[in-house]
């Protein structure tokens, strides 16, 4: 940062500090510089607080005018607090006293006897924000990067650096309370709004406004009264119970504790903050021990494993020509282009790319809000019906119909007009990578990126490596893919891939259920209270249920399955799912209709296990296939790729919680009464082994 | 403060290296155009704004060039009426294009040959060594052409904002008439000459009046325009449209003004439309109101080498006349005049040509005034009539009464069709002309390498 860089500055030396920097202006301005070492990133551990606290203590002898607290990174103010400490915080009473003692160090900040002023830019998330509310003053750069934010909530916990009462005391109960709730960040110029920052300025101003708010007492933030009345004892009760309301629609307590407890806290405490911020610090150390926010946190952590294959790729791509403007294809370019790439889209004739257009100006109108970004987002999506995107492009990507004579011509024409470094994809999700590669001159060249429907909800991507493909197109397609904001999961090229292999027998056993007379409505739900997003019928009817065929029957071809009845007979019939208006369900402009729940009735719990363990049961073969590196990526993948109840934190880490031995002799018992689909996989046994040593 | 640039990361500077003027005029190639469908103004504003149509036309142009749209050195757009939000549109489109923020731009206008001006414009910057690579063309929505307020009602505002108190507002209101809130169009304005105060289709009344011409042979004319538009569509010889696509989803892929079903019993039964009692000139042998851009990519030699791209045609030369307002149709007379003079050729040596369809009358005057000897001596000082240009070899497939006149575009499109005419026809030479409101022609002389 250069701010205060003109007048002559004094750096200030505090011992054993090595993660802030403090200076001293002529104007009598003290600055904080946050600068965590060997990161690019401010995150706040243990050691870092501890430095901060020192840091304090030392300003009082200097008697500043004001004080500025600002980042020197410059991606953003900070991300929170160091997620890899987590997994040690499992003793509740120690976690309650380090959270008291940040609490006492925030306390010491905001009692300064001079203005204190939070400069934020970038992302301010978590215990970052918490340390900017404990500063009298925050302001933030108005720019699009600029983002604020609790998502605790979406790692199985709340905000602990005495957020919930700072949040809720500035924002009002409403807006503070669903901004911790939601774990959605906002704009600058949203925070400002609501009260949880002072201003949204511009780039040109900040240092301005910094030093106006820093320099003298300046009036302090406050909800007007509409806001602060929803505090008020009369009236807790109430709000408490709207915002319950809300909240069991999204995420049931038993599953997810911790937006419960925030609610209990605030309901509790709201009228006295000194014993909000000590309920809170002994909430958030009992739910760090909850296995929601265990698994919560091991997923977040893999997500970042996944993220940093990208990584250190020589070139970041910036012209994406996508083949093929169907559902698929049309929706990957909308993606690319929204994500900043330079898109050319191909199709035969403008007819075919014509419904991909509009379905992007949706996607664009609903997620650009800013005029500007809207028309530069669309000027980046170009059909280009003679495929002339091809001779510039970085990442070549094709999404035509699933015919492997046709995907070798494509490859082959395109081969030879594409610049030699470029990625050639494809996006099949049924035929092996290898029948398309040798088409190819250089068939190492050829990767697979297979996205999920719809591409701008589904973040996994699986990357696909033929015999053939060479390890610098697989990083090319993990950097791409980081790149565009998804999440890349490399993957073997098998029948099925990951996602579609395990999500195959889950659907089918759905499907024999239904044949067995039972409910769609009654199979669904219990699916979905065993934590899944959308039930197995109605996942089948939104994929599109002559896609669940076709994928079905690939998979059944190479593993002697069958298909059952019920969904060859709908297909027949020209009930499609979602799509065509009927399916497992009917559909009414879109939307399910409501359903009956007559039928056979069988007991949840073995509804839930023929559906679940045949899941599992296919993961643990995909393990000892080797379709994945890992067991932790069968968890990642399976989760962000099918929704698979996240708080249980994947297929093998659900068996990990329920036993092994359990699980096993479940699927045998299964086996026997219901046949050998249910057989378990040979891999079970190196499972087991897994777990004994607690590798996982 | 060490905030990111939040724009998308330009390229890195250009080293300043100023080209060198070149002593003698270096020859300037046309490599490349396309131009958006000409989408006839219906109800209301058309789908797409000035901007949207050029940046439409010009991605998928520059998508298919060997060099990137940051190689460019400028681009110059033709534009009549440009929206409030698009001042300098040029400038507007070459951004939205990725061309980058070194990319000058400027717009250009001359009336009804803004896009001849503009690939002029460029052509000189080439010839002069100023530039070696330039996208130029025109663009006009005339469909968004903004309805304004009165003066006496602009007046009439500003006294209301100035006024204090009640008493005085209620004198204000006391003084608002019905006539205030009358809008004046500003389409209609711009196709009146504020010099003679003649509307376009009046000075058009003038010059057909004056040979003679009548109103079928006006409507005949115009229906052929049809014919030959709906032939040269339903043939595929109309390659240099791009198709659009609204974010609705319609696709847009071909002149819509066009009337195969036209007839001459038809168009009789229209009413006159700017002399109401006595005129001939009606909507339906006139020029359409439309929306479209047209864009080429010239071309010096050093940059058909440097990027290896291939020569489609030369622009030769260009005139500019002035003449009369009140018998502008007549420019292309006064321009190619000139034109033919300084390149020492006969009319008979043009193989093709365009000559802008503003009125049936008009282009017919203009037929006749070249196989003048008298018009040619008194008017234009030669020594007898320039000659008689065949109907075979003119407008060949369509005009503006079919596929309409974006103002701003038409002078662009005539250049860009022509070339196309005279490479599926395997033919040498071209004139594309056209009239200028205000008392002025251009014509620009086109030649296949």
């Amino acid at each position: 940062m250069s701010t205060g860089a003109r007048k002559t500055v004094g750096e200030v030396v505090v011992e054993g500090v090595t993660n802030w920097r403090l200076s001293r202006d002529v104007e009598g301005l003290c600055w904080i510089d946050f600068d965590c070492v060997d990161a690019a990133t401010n995150t706040l551990s243990s050691q870092v607080l501890i430095e901060f606290g020192r840091v304090v203590d030392a300003l009082p002898p200097l008697a500043p005018r004001g004080l500025v607290i600002r980042s020197a990174k410059s991606n953003g103010f900070a991300a929170g607090a160091d997620i890899r400490e987590f997994e040690q915080m499992q003793d509740v009473d120690e976690t309650t006293h380090r959270v008291d003692e940040v609490h006492a160090l925030f306390a010491r900040l905001e009692k300064l006897p001079f203005p204190t002023v939070a400069c934020v830019h970038g992302f301010c998330l978590g215990g970052g924000l918490e340390l900017a509310l404990a500063c009298r003053h925050i302001v933030a750069v108005d720019s699009v990067a600029t983002r604020l934010g609790f998502p605790e909530v979406l790692l199985g916990i709340h905000p602990g650096f005495g957020g919930t009462v700072r949040a809720t005391r500035f924002c009002g109960a409403i807006a503070g309370l669903e901004l911790m709730l939601t774990g959605r960040s906002v704009s600058a110029r949203r925070a400002a709004q609501i009260g949880l920052i002072d201003r949204a300025v511009p780039q040109r101003h900040i240092e301005t406004a910094v030093r106006h708010f820093a320099s003298a007492w300046q009036p302090q933030r406050q909800p007007d009264l509409k806001r602060r009345m929803a505090a008020s004892p009369p009236l807790r009760p109430l709000v408490t119970r709207m915002l319950r309301r809300v909240v069991e629609g999204r995420a049931p307590e038993q599953h997810y504790p911790a937006p419960y407890a925030l609610l209990e806290l605030w309901r509790t405490h709201g009228a006295d903050e000194r014993a909000m911020y000590a309920a809170e610090a002994r909430s958030i150390a009992h739910l760090l021990t909850t296995s929601t926010s265990r698994n919560l946190v091991r997923l977040f952590k893999l997500q970042e494993r996944l993220k940093s294959q990208g990584r250190g790729a020589p070139v970041a791509p910036r012209r994406v020509h996508v083949v093929g403007a169907g559902t698929m294809g049309g929706d990957i370019a909308a993606w690319c282009a929204l994500r900043g790439m330079q898109v050319t889209l191909e199709d035969r004739a403008a007819q075919y790319a014509a419904a991909a257009v509009k379905r992007a100006a949706v996607l664009f109108d609903r997620r650009v809000h800013d005029r500007w970004e809207r028309q530069a987002v669309g000027d980046r999506l170009v059909v280009d019906l003679a495929g002339h995107g091809v001779a510039g492009a970085d990442v070549i990507i094709e999404a035509i119909v699933e015919n492997v004579a046709a995907k070798r011509e494509l490859f082959a024409a395109i081969e030879s007009r594409a610049r030699p470094d470029a990625l050639l994809a494809s996006n099949t999700s049924s035929i092996p990578l290898e029948q398309i590669a040798d088409a190819l001159d250089a068939p190492a060249r050829l990767v697979g990126i297979h996205f999920f429907n719809p591409v701008a909800q589904m973040q996994l991507v699986e990357i696909i490596a033929s015999p053939t493909t060479d390890a610098a197109a697989v990083a090319g397609a993990c950097a791409f893919v980081t790149a565009i904001d998804r999440l890349p999961l490399p993957v073997r090229s098998a029948p099925g891939f990951l996602v579609n292999r395990v999500l195959s027998p889950y659907l089918q056993e759905a499907m024999l259920l239904l044949e067995e007379g039972v409910a769609a409505a009654a199979i669904d739900a219990v699916a979905k209270n065993f934590g899944m997003p959308m039930g197995p019928l109605e996942l089948a009817d939104t994929v599109g249920l002559d896609i669940c065929l076709h994928v079905g029957e690939i998979l059944a071809a190479d593993a002697d399955g069958e298909v059952p009845a019920v969904l060859r007979q709908h297909v027949a019939a020209g009930r499609l799912g979602r799509k065509s208006g009927a399916g497992f369900y009917a559909y009414a402009k879109g939307r399910l209709a409501k359903q009956r729940d007559d039928g056979v009735k069988l007991p949840a719990a073995e509804i839930r296990d023929r559906l679940v363990l045949r899941l599992v049961n296919e993961a643990v073969a995909c393990l000892r296939e080797g379709v994945v590196e890992d067991a932790d990526l069968i968890d990642v993948g399976i989760v962000f790729g099918t929704g698979f109840a996240p708080f249980r934190g994947g297929p093998l880490r659900y068996v990990d919680d329920r036993g092994v031995d359990e699980t096993v002799a479940r699927l045998t018992q299964l086996a026997a009464s219901h046949g050998a689909r249910f057989t378990p996989d040979r891999g079970w046994a190196a499972v087991a082994d897994l777990h004994r040593r607690g590798a996982r | 403060m060490t905030v990111p640039k939040q724009t998308d990361g330009d390229t890195a500077p250009k080293p300043a290296k100023p080209k060198k003027r070149s002593a003698v005029p270096r020859p300037v190639y046309v490599v490349d155009g396309a131009r958006t469908p000409f989408l006839k103004a219906r109800l209301g504003p058309g789908p797409f704004r000035a901007s949207d149509l050029a940046v439409h036309a010009g991605r998928a142009l520059l998508a298919r060039q060997p060099f990137a749209p940051t190689a460019l050195d400028e681009v110059i757009l033709g534009a009549v009426m440009s929206g409030p939000e698009e001042a300098n549109i040029a400038r507007v489109v070459a951004l939205r294009l990725a061309c980058g923020d070194q990319v000058p731009a400027w717009t250009v206008q001359r009336n009804c040959a803004s896009g001849m001006q503009a690939l002029d414009s460029a052509a000189q910057a080439i010839a002069s060594g100023r530039a070696d690579l330039v996208l130029a063309g025109g663009v006009e929505a005339m469909s968004h052409a903004p309805v304004l307020l009165s003066t006496a009602m602009v007046g009439w505002l500003g006294a209301w904002n100035a006024a204090r108190g009640a008493r005085e507002r209620m004198r204000l209101v006391s003084r608002l008439r019905p006539g205030h809130f009358k809008p004046v169009i500003a389409l209609l304005l711009g196709l009146t000459d504020p010099v003679v105060g003649l509307s376009m289709g009046q000075t058009a009344e003038i010059i057909s009046r004056r040979y003679g011409i009548s109103r079928a042979d006006m409507d005949a004319y115009a229906v052929r325009s049809h014919q030959r538009l709906a032939r040269a569509q339903s043939e595929g010889r109309l390659g240099e449209i791009v198709p659009l696509i609204a974010d609705d989803g319609t696709v847009y892929d071909h002149d819509d003004g066009v009337r195969p079903d036209s007839s001459t019993d038809k168009l009789a039964r229209l009413a006159p439309f700017f002399d109401r009692e006595f005129g001939n000139v009606t909507a339906g042998n006139s020029s359409q109101i439309t929306d479209g851009a047209a864009l080429l990519v010239l071309a010096s030699e050093e940059a058909v080498n440097l990027h290896g791209l291939t020569v489609r045609g030369r622009l030769r030369d260009c005139v500019w006349a002035g003449l009369d307002p009140r018998q502008m149709g007549f420019g292309p007379v006064h321009a190619t005049a000139p034109l033919l003079a300084r390149a020492e050729l006969a009319l008979e040596a043009i193989d093709y040509w365009e000559i802008n369809e503003a009125f049936a009358g008009q282009v017919l005057a203009c037929l006749q005034a070249f196989a003048d000897p008298d018009y040619c001596r008194a008017e234009l000082g030669l020594p007898g009539a320039m000659g008689t240009i065949d109907p075979e070899r003119l407008n060949i497939d369509g005009g503006a009464i079919a596929l309409g006149h974006p103002v701003g575009s038409s002078g662009a499109r005539i250049v860009l069709h022509l070339l196309a005419v005279l490479e599926q026809r395997q033919a040498q030479r071209g004139i594309a002309a056209i009239c200028i409101g205000g008392g002025q022609g251009g014509a620009m002389l086109v030649e296949r390498p």
